[in-house]
């Protein structure tokens, strides 16, 4: 009989993005209540490898769709697939890490299934036979408890608010092919590549992030290189001022942040953005630099573990939530922290 | 062209919301448009300006979202239409997307719809994906630039902000596009505008009237309350130097084992 609950592994070029393993934790407690194992669903062009390293996490079962069509992502012939696969499977309850492709999949699956999406959840728990979901809303002001009434259930989970189990090399599996279900021609959208591709840490799946708010700014002790007008001067400054930060997080292995006055003012890609209006966060450690702590930053970083704040101004909002805080120049304190960190960690 | 933008009416980010006998209440902060639907509407009204055609502005909602409309009419939509039922009070995520995805097919030959990213209020993020799937219209979520539309050959070429940098789409139109911030500042309603929009009448359309046979509502809320409070013992480190100063900071967060 087919497994009640079901994962779906995210994956980019071939390579399986980390925060799908956490699914597995979360998938194997359900399936211990409910009974049954734990089915596992790739598609890409090239994925098997995907397919075998997903039984080592504790795949019962992987549904592996490897077709030409699927070499970009493209959510419609993705969703195809899946839709396809569970209504003629029955799971009861399809896990998705909260991605971009995971969260537009769900949606359309959806869709498809006339179900619902429970997206971004921190906890989950089995209720009267149902899944209860745990979610933030509002921004993280308030927390609601939700359920599906229909099946499956379709649950993205917060990169990062469920542990990875450790992966088994000894794990057995069966790895089952399935064919894509839409063909090119029928496809309406065309990927043609990547542009400013991002390098480093990515914020969703970082354990440790150092972020930069407007005071990167401030440090009008550098002088700057002669011909710019008073808006490069701003820039200018605001990169080196990013060095610092950045420097810090290679450290760290950590990701590098952003308020929204540091993205607006062009000091950094729109992508680094953390708040409200940008990414919400998780991280063990969330270390802000000249960052106020406005409510809309507090809503993309609040659950941070251990949070950790500089800046000039004693009265600022994020001392209130930072667990160690310094009062100070963050020009004068990121370099010699960066340093002192280094040394602590190599020795 | 005919271009749709869907908004949304929700407390304002600034808001203290708090749940009070099961109610989330938001005191007397106001009710705005929702802001990721904002930059939905500027790069609308940016199309309208480049190919010409007119904006329509829907929101599913109660009475209230009629603010929300009136937002997008000053900042220089030509028309509005507020869908509301009272079957829809529990509207979950698919049954809006069903309604909106009727209300675009009643306005007729609709060439692109425009959303936000996501809501900030339920912080759901999935009705533009759905309602591109209930058209069977290509769906081209979180663009940060559209390169190109060309209402004549009806495609459209995208950059979309996704983890792993901006990728490349192009696709047929009728299209359903979310956007994100990188699209553009959008513009302050202008005086006329808000005065325009404050004498409009916006037509209220009725389920029966959209014609859709909506799901029944599917997503439950059993729950909803606020965070327990986080106790944070804030330390704040300092020292003779900022040297000394970072060594302790350094030594404390290195106690904390979260490196
Ligand atoms: C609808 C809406 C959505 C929003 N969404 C977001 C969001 O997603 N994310 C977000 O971050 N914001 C968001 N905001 C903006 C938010 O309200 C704040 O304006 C923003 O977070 C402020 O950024 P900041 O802390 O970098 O700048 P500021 O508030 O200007 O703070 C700069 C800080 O740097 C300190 N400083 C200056 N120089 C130094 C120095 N040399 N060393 C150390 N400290 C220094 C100052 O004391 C100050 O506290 C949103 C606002 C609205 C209205
Ligand atoms: N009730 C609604 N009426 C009109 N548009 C909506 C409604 N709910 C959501 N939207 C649109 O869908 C986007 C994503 O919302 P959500 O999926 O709820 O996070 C919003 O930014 C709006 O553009």
């Amino acid at each position: 009989m087919a497994d009640k609950v079901w994962v779906y592994i995210d994956q980019f070029d071939g390579e399986a993005i980390p925060s799908s393993w956490e699914l597995f934790g979360a998938a194997s407690k359900l399936a211990n209540e409910m009974g049954g194992g734990v089915t596992a669903v790739v598609a890409g062009a090239d994925v098997q490898q995907v397919a075998e390293l997903a039984v080592h996490y504790g795949a019962d079962q992987v549904y592996v769709c490897n077709d030409e069509t699927l070499k970009e992502f493209r959510a419609e012939p993705y969703a195809s697939v899946l839709s396809g696969l569970a209504s003629e499977q029955q799971p009861e309850v399809i896990l998705f890490p909260t991605t971009s492709r995971g969260r537009e999949l769900a949606a359309m699956v959806a869709v498809d299934l006339k179900t619902g999406v429970l997206p971004d959840v921190t906890n989950l728990e089995i209720q009267d036979g149902k899944v209860l979901a745990t979610r933030p809303v509002y921004g993280g002001k308030l927390i609601s408890k939700v359920v599906c009434n229909a099946q499956p259930q379709l649950i993205t989970l917060r990169g990062r608010a469920f542990s990875p189990p450790a992966a088994d090399s000894t794990k057995t599996g069966q790895v089952d092919p399935v064919a894509a279900s839409v063909a090119e021609d029928e496809i309406k959208t065309k990927v043609s590549g990547y542009t400013e591709s991002q390098k480093g840490v990515s914020l969703n799946d970082a354990a440790v992030i150092v972020s930069g708010g407007r005071g990167v700014s401030n440090n009008p002790s550098l002088e700057p290189p002669a011909g710019l007008d008073e808006s490069e001067v701003e820039i200018w400054r605001a990169q080196e001022g990013f060095k610092l930060v950045g420097e810090l997080a290679s450290v760290l292995n950590a990701a590098v942040g952003a308020s929204r006055a540091a993205v607006d003012a062009g000091y950094i890609l729109y992508e680094h953005q953390v708040g409200q209006t940008g990414k919400v966060v998780s991280p063990d450690l969330y270390i802000a630099c000249g960052i106020s702590g406005a409510i809309q930053h507090q809503a993309g970083m609040r659950t941070s573990k251990v949070i950790v704040a500089i800046n000039k101004d004693p009265e600022a909002p994020i001392f209130k939530m930072a667990r160690f805080g310094v009062v100070g120049d963050l020009f004068e304190i990121l370099p010699p922290l960066t340093e002192s960190l280094k040394a602590r960690l190599n020795s | 062209m005919k271009i749709v933008v869907c908004v949304k009416q929700v407390p304002d980010t600034a808001a203290k919301v708090v749940v009070e006998n099961g109610q989330v209440t938001w005191g007397d902060a106001p009710l705005v448009i929702n802001p990721w639907d904002e930059y939905a509407v500027e790069t609308a009204l940016l199309q309208e300006e480049e190919h010409g055609g007119e904006v329509t502005v829907i929101s599913v909602g109660g009475e209230d979202a009629k603010e929300a409309l009136k937002h997008a009419l000053a900042m220089g939509c030509g028309n509005a239409i507020l869908v509301s039922d009272p079957s829809l009070k529990n509207a979950d995520s698919l049954v809006t997307s069903q309604v909106l995805a009727a209300a675009i097919q009643k306005i007729g030959d609709v060439d692109v719809v425009f959303f936000g990213k996501q809501a900030i209020d339920g912080d759901v993020g999935v009705t533009a994906a759905q309602t591109a799937r209930v058209l069977g219209w290509p769906s081209l979520t979180l663009v940060s630039e559209i390169t190109e539309l060309d209402p004549g050959s009806k495609t459209i070429s995208v950059e979309r902000s996704v983890e792993e940098g901006r990728q490349v789409v192009s696709g047929q139109l009728p299209a359903v596009v979310s956007v994100v911030k990188d699209i553009g500042e959008p513009r302050y309603p202008s005086f006329m505008g808000i005065r325009k929009a404050s004498r409009a009448e916006i037509p209220m359309w009725s389920i029966a009237e959209v014609g859709v046979e909506v799901s029944e509502p599917v997503v439950e809320w059993p729950d909803l309350f606020n965070p327990p409070k986080q106790e944070v013992v804030t330390e704040i480190v300092s020292g003779g130097s900022p040297q000394e100063t970072a060594e302790t900071l350094a030594e404390k967060i290195i106690e904390e084992k979260v490196l």
